[in-house]
This record gives structure tokens, sequence and C-alpha cells, in this order.
């Protein structure tokens, strides 16, 4: 690494080389059975450089390449963006817990078993299930090193268990699944099942779609598939700065209703969005992004920062391939106080919807979500009767987190990276297909 | 190379073996507003070993190729704790071959300043259109050398060249954001790229006409797609159900499925086929080393076929279709599409619309998603049509419905076959990797379309 450093300030006066690699071990299920073990392991090296004022980029994962990499940055760099930034010097980062030995430990076998269990426990409730199940850990080191001292290594550990079902009658299909993530193999899979058994239970009948406008509950798996991405782009750095954020001159003002609150938090401990440095070097934070219907941070990388004349807020991502960008880390929603149970309770006429499909294909830049209900339920009386099919459901996050009627007091972590209660919405707009 | 390849996968205890090895490397440029965002080149070397085993797969991928035989001998011993029945893979002939590549206009010997200079012009004319407040570029090009060889005892060499491009203008007023973009691409050949200056042009008028354009009710409405259009509805809607690795072992898909079966009127054939030669999904041999063809999927009206990989088509008892693909060695091949199409058929363009009393003309392609029997895919470009005229542009659209219902309402077919290759398939992972859809103008009777 030192060496790549020194070639490249042969050339530049800047340079920073980021080094990853990874081991993934797969175990995965397919048509209720076991059906493949995986070894997957990869590795990488990527260049940054600063030549004249210019980005120079280039990447590989061929070990026999990395002084090419020296040679592509620099003839890139008479082509590339003009750098707005100087690389941080060192650092110090606060401890964060993102590795267990334990997660190491985990044999093949074990995670077989796992998969197992989960699969002849869902066949016990409807043995018509066809389930792909999927039980994976991996290992991943990485290190940041740059011409002005910094320097972050670490080693993070992750274990994560899924398991989906397809229920098909005549042409009728329905789709389950949960899954869950975190950096030790405490993963609860037998919760995991228990939440697909619901899911089966409440979908055992379908019955007729409401139309117009009603309250929507969206869980919180349908908080992450409808209603979060049109808040995360427009708060990312590079839409600001592309001038297409609906909230760039509203922050500071009270856009949404008081009770919604959103951090981007990376300091929490043990989960896959968890980091102590970004992939710049720089440390992280607990970022408020909306406060009680405030908008508050707009997440900057260090190129994005340079741009808008500020700071960087630990928030760069980047893949081994492209330059880093900004980006959220591990997203959090502010609980409520309605209890899930009574959020339906209260609900006369609605919709529950777990999963929208294709709902960030529309005008997500202007707040817009819109798809068919994947995965959803009718409430009637306070009561969910059964689930919904043929159904559109449209609307705008700025309008339906406007309209809050009531917010979850219980949270649930999804997939590691979110941790969000329900939210019910009023006056949100469901299509159902006229027969 | 072909030694080592052959000694390193020779004399295991397994019922199949297959290896890939790859080397690729990639351009990338990228403006977004009037600047360059990020201009890079990856090089990549790596190389995978699948093996089965009584019914149970093992699957190693690496970047480092020394040590294959362990490395084989490692995907073995997974295979063997998962395999527990009999193995069931139709093997076919070995195939010795190295394949020629052929470019019309090599993206790879272009100078990177001449790109630059061509995207910079697109960037101008976007930006040089009244009310344009934002625009993003992507270009890509990459070159991939693949040798493949299994235990049957083939082995080939092939090699691909990929280019993608997309541009996209932004027009805002009072914290209205539209937009309208191209997507395009190419087998190696770089000319696809140039010469767009009057298309960009004219889509960054049409962002800047959405803003003023009206909503559609939501609704039931008679749909005319365009060629792009009903060539995403083709391969999401239709496409996905077609491979075979989500039928062969769900008794009721298999049911829903089933050879013969009518799915539309007489007029509808749709076929698949990496053979159709000089597009984005064409090959000779996919990545289970099986040759490419081209495949009945609907004729007149009835399913007729579908696509497989070596496992697939033993388990149904089907013949070889050659559509087991890999997006990178990092992944196992799983049953995907190539160039999937609608066949033309006779009426005009000016026929269909002429024929629709109160409708949609729904152009362009913005994204599309399926879950098998529900489809939702949305247009980039909409009009109104009312007593056979396409009347005013009205903001793009989003097309929801169920499948079974919708292909049985494709009531008009044109003669106007036009293949998209701007589009990357998504599934198991793997994304994006270069297929082709293609569609003459179709019109769906009844289409359920959201709005206010």
């Amino acid at each position: 690494m030192e060496e790549l450093l020194r070639a490249a300030l042969k050339h530049a006066q800047q340079a920073e080389v980021y080094r990853v690699s990874r081991r993934e071990t797969p175990v995965s299920f397919e048509a209720n059975r076991l059906k493949m073990l995986e070894t997957k392991e990869s590795s990488g090296v990527a260049l940054r450089l600063v030549k004249d004022g210019r980005i120079g980029f280039s990447a590989t994962n061929d070990p026999d390449d990395v002084l090419g990499l020296v040679e592509r940055a620099v003839e890139l760099s008479a082509f590339g963006a003009a750098a707005k930034f100087t690389l941080p010097g060192p650092a110090t980062y606060a401890p964060l817990r993102v590795y267990d030995a334990a997660t190491e430990r985990v044999t093949v076998e074990e995670m077989a078993a796992t998969g197992q269990r989960m699969i002849d426990a869902i066949l016990k409730v409807n043995r018509e299930l066809v389930c792909e199940a999927g039980v994976t850990k991996s290992e991943t080191t990485f290190e940041i090193s740059n011409s002005h001292g910094a320097h972050a290594a670490g080693k993070r550990t992750g274990y994560s268990v899924g398991l989906h079902g397809t229920l098909v009658r005549g042409t009728d299909m329905l789709f389950v699944g949960e899954w869950g993530s975190s950096c030790s193999p405490d993963v609860d899979a037998d919760a995991i099942t228990a939440k697909v058994a619901r899911q089966l239970e409440l979908a055992r009948h379908t019955v007729e779609s409401p139309s117009g406008r009603m309250t929507v509950v969206f869980t919180p798996r349908g908080v992450a598939s409808a209603l979060l991405s049109p808040l995360t782009i427009a708060l990312n750095g590079k839409t600001v700065l592309q001038g297409a954020s609906p909230l760039q001159h509203k922050m500071g003002q009270q856009v949404l209703d008081r009770r919604f609150s959103l951090w981007d938090d990376p300091t929490l401990e043990m989960r896959p969005g968890s980091r102590n440095v970004d992939d710049e070097g720089v440390p992280t934070q607990r970022l408020p992004l909306i406060e009680a219907g405030v908008p508050k941070t707009i997440l900057y990388d260090l190129q994005t920062a340079g741009q808008a004349g500020t700071k960087s807020t630990g928030s760069a991502s980047r893949g081994l391939g492209s330059l880093p960008g900004p980006s959220s880390s591990l997203l959090v929603v502010g609980a409520g106080d309605t209890t899930y149970e009574a959020m339906i309770a209260g609900i006369e006429d609605g919709l529950v919807v777990e999963q929208l499909l294709g709902a960030g294909q529309g005008n997500v830049l202007g707040g817009e979500f819109s798809g068919n209900v994947l995965l959803g339920y009718r409430i009637q009386h306070g009561k969910i009767t059964g689930r919904v099919k043929d159904t559109m459901v449209a609307g705008n996050v700025y309008e339906a987190l406007n309209t809050i009627v009531a917010l979850g007091s219980e949270r649930e972590w999804l997939g590691g990276s979110l941790l969000t209660p329900a939210i019910a919405c009023g006056g949100v707009s469901v299509s159902a297909k006229q027969a | 190379m072909r030694d080592i390849v052959e000694q390193a996968i020779r004399g295991h205890n397994a019922d199949y073996i297959d290896l890939r090895l790859e080397e690729s490397q990639a351009t990338r440029i990228a403006y977004r507003g009037r600047e360059l965002e990020e201009i890079n080149k990856t090089t990549t070397k790596g190389g995978c070993v699948r093996a089965l085993v009584q019914g149970g797969w093992g699957f190693v991928s690496f970047n480092d190729i020394s040590g294959l035989r362990e490395k084989v001998a490692l995907a073995v011993r997974q295979a063997r704790v998962v395999g527990h029945e009999k193995s069931n893979l139709t093997d076919g002939p070995a195939i010795v071959d190295i394949v020629p590549l052929a470019m019309p206009r090599d993206p790879l010997a272009v100078p990177l300043a001449e790109k630059k200079r061509l995207l910079d012009e697109y960037n101008e004319v976007i930006w040089s259109t009244p009310k344009i407040t934002s625009s993003s570029i992507g270009y890509g090009d990459g070159k991939k050398k693949v040798i493949f060889a299994n235990s049957l005892g083939s082995y080939i060499e092939q090699s691909r060249v990929d280019v993608t491009f997309r541009i996209t203008a932004m027009a805002r007023a009072d914290g209205d954001v539209q937009q309208a973009g191209i997507s395009l691409g190419s087998r190696g050949d770089y000319g696809v790229v140039e010469g767009r200056h009057d298309e960009v042009r004219e889509l960054a008028q049409r962002a800047v006409a959405f803003l003023s354009a009206p909503q559609v009710d939501g609704g039931t409405y008679p749909v005319v797609l365009d060629p792009i259009l009903a060539g995403v509805f083709v391969h999401e809607a239709f496409g996905h159900l077609s491979e075979a690795d989500h039928i062969y072992e769900n008794e009721r898909m298999r049911e829903i499925m089933v050879l013969g079966k009518q799915f539309g009127m007489t007029h509808l054939n749709i076929v698949d086929g990496a053979a159709v030669p000089g597009l984005r999904g064409s090959y000779k041999y996919d990545d289970e080393g099986v040759p490419a063809m081209k495949t009945d999927l609907i004729r007149e009206g009835v399913l007729v076929g579908r696509l497989h990989s070596r496992e697939t088509a033993a388990k149904m008892g089907e013949r070889l279709t050659g559509n087991a693909r890999a997006i990178t060695y990092q992944f196992p091949p799983i049953v995907r599409m190539t160039n999937t199409y609608i066949e033309p058929g006779k009426e005009t363009f000016a026929a269909i619309i002429g024929d629709t009393k109160d409708g949609i003309y729904a152009k362009n392609w913005y994204g599309g998603m399926t879950s098998m029997e529900m489809f939702t895919f949305s247009a980039g470009e909409a009009y109104r049509i009312r007593n056979g005229r396409v009347e005013e542009l009205v903001r793009p659209v989003v097309l929801s419905g169920n499948l079974f219902e919708t292909l049985k309402v494709i009531d008009a077919i044109g003669n106007d076959l036009d293949m998209n290759q701007g589009g990357g398939c998504g599934k198991g992972g793997q994304s994006p990797l270069p297929v082709t859809n293609g569609s003459p103008h179709i019109r769906i009777g009844k289409c359920l379309v959201g709005g206010k």
C-alpha cells in the first residue's frame, strides 16, 4: 500500500489507496431443499489521485496489475473532474464493535441446519408453500491510506438469514418473506419464521380491494419499500448540488409532521450499516436528517462538500470500481406512541402495505411513490380482513408524512440498515382494478 | 492455459464440474449536471468452479487464479455436503471452440479524448435548452474474455464487447422536477453512441414540456405501446415467467405454465434467442457451454417453449436452449433471457392509433418490475389518444396489471418490429446483464394506469 502511494506521489500532489477483501459463505435452499454451498473470495485495490487539480481514478482486482493503477489514474486525471477537496489527515476513530469471532466459527453444517429448521417449521403452517432460504456469513477487511497521513483499517463480520415462500393457487400467486442481518450469528431465525407464518395467516383470504383516498398503514417493510428513498435522495449532497432536491431551500423549515424524525446513525454497533470511519477515512457521526419534521442535514463526502463549500459529514461510500459518493449508512426513524394493534384498531376502512412493487419507478426526486401492492391487507372496522390484489397505491411522501394518522411505538430492524416503526398516513390514493 | 484448466478439473469424484476464467477491462464516464463527475478504468481478473455431486452444488469464486486444482477440490467437497440424491443434468456433446470477436466499430480503439468530446457536445445540447436545470450522462464500454471448460470435455474461449449509453435531462419549476431520457446500447459498436444530437435536443425539450403537461386520471384504458416499451413489457411481464428455474420445482407453477396452453390471441408470437446475431443478448455459447438457439416461447397464442439451463432441462424433460448466464465469475450461471421479442404482425401503426377511440399512447422506457403474476412498468413519455388521433402530451405513466389477463387482451400487433438495446436485466443479485428486447407497436385493450 505504501509502495503504491509512493509511486502515485511521483506524479500527483494527493493520493489515496483503498483496499478491500471479502470472504463470503452462502448456504442456499431452493424448493424446500438444500441446493448449494458457496465460497466466494474477492479482493481489490483502488487508487484515487489528484494531479494538477484534477481527479484520476482506477481500480483492479488483479494482483499483478497493481502498478498499472498509477499509469491509468494519471492518464485519466487529464480528463478528470476538478478536485474540490484536500484528503484528511490522521484522525482518531471512536471504537465501534462490528466484528464477532463467533461468526467465523459458525460451521456450514450449522448454517444448513438453521435453514432446514426454518423450512420445516413454515411447511407445518402451510404444506403447499415452495420456499427459498439462505444463511450467509461473511468477513470483510478494509484499509484506507492517504498522502496526508490518514490511515484506517478494520475487519467486520456479517451474518444474514432469510426465508421466502411462494404460494400458487390457479394463477394466483402469493409471495411472503422476511430476513434479518447482524455482525453476529445471533440473528433470530425462529422470529423470522414466525413473521412469515403471520404473513401467511393474514393473507389466507383475498378480499375486495377498496378504492379512493384512505388511511394506509406502512409496516416497517412498507416504510422501507415506499417512503424513505425520496427523502434520502433529496438529502444527498449530489442531488442538492444538481439543484434537483425539493428540500434544499427548505432546510430548517417545518416540512413534515412534527412526530417524524429520521437519523443516519452509523455509530450504532453490530449492524451491517455500522461504521466508525467512512470510505474516505473521515470519522462517522450520528446525523439528524429530519428532526421533528424539519430537514436538518445534507449528506456530503469530501468532493461534494468541497463543491458546496462545507465539510464532509463522514458519509462517503464506495464500491471498489468507482469514486466515493455520499450515502446514508444506517437509517433510524423515531418511534411514536401508538401500538401496532391500536393503529389498526383505529382505522375504519384502510389498507396495510407490507411491500409495493415498483415504488421507486416514478418521479422519486419529486417525492412520488406509486406501485402495485405486492403484499398488503385490507382493514375494515379496525380489523385486518384479508389480502388485497390488483391494487395500486400512489402518493407523495411530502404529503403522506405530513398527514400522519399514527406513528408506531414498536420499531423493527429491516435487514440491519434501517430501524423503523409502522406509520399510518392519511389520504393516500388507492386504485383497484375495475372488473 | 487449456492444459492447466483441463488438468485442474480432471479426476475428481463428481457428477459434473465446470470452470470459468475471466479477464475484463471497463471504462466509465459519468456527467452530473454540467460537470464531468467521474471517469475511470477498471481491470478485473478472476474465476470460478462449480461442481455437482449427487444433486447438490458447490461453487467457489476467486481473484487469485493459482492453485486451480485445489479450488476444484473445494467445490467438490462442498457439493458433497449438499448432495443427497441422484444428479440429473442434460450433458450434450463436448465442444471445443475459439470464437473470434467481431466488432463493427471497436469502442476500445476510440481515444478517450474523442469520447469525452462527444459527450461534452451532447451535454451542451441539453444545457442550451431553456428551463433545463440538470442532466446526467453515463457512458460505459467493456471487454470481457471468458475461458470455459467442463468435465464433459468442452473447452471454449469467447470474448464480448458491450457499450451502454444513457442520457437524462431534468427540468424544474416551482418545486416540480420532470425528466426525460434515452438509453442505448450495442454489442461492440461505438457507432450507436454517435450522431444522436437531434434526439438529445428533443428529449431535453420533452423534459421541459412535461412541466406543463397534465397528469392522466388513474384507471383502465386501452394503451398503445411503442416498440421500446412493448419490448420491456414482453421481457418483464412474460419473459421472466418463461425462465424454467421459476417453474421446474414448483408443481403449481408447472400447471400454470403447461405447454399447449392458450396465452393470447392467435396473432401473438414471442421468441427468445442468443442465436439472433449482433444484439446485446447474443452469444455463441452460454455460461454452461451450451450452444445458443432461438426458442419459440409463444406461437399463435399458445405456450410452446421455455428457457433452460442444463439442470432445468433435465428435470423438466425438455431440450436445452442455451440460456444459462452468469454476469461475472463471482456468480454461478442461472436461467436468463437473451434477445426477447414479439414478432411483427400485419397492422400499421397508423391503423392501430386510428382504431383507438379513447386511450393512451405510451412510449419509451423508464423502469419495470415483475412478481411473476403482477407487473408494473413505467413509460418515459405518454400522450392521450382520442378518436383515432394522438393528442396532447401527458405526464409519464406507470402501467400495471396481471400478466395472464393482459396477454389475452393484446388486441393489435404492428408490422414495425424494433429492438431496444438500452436495457439491463436483474435477477438473483446479478445485474445489469446485457439483454435486448423488442416488439412492434402493440395495443393492450385494457390496462391499469396509475394517476391522480
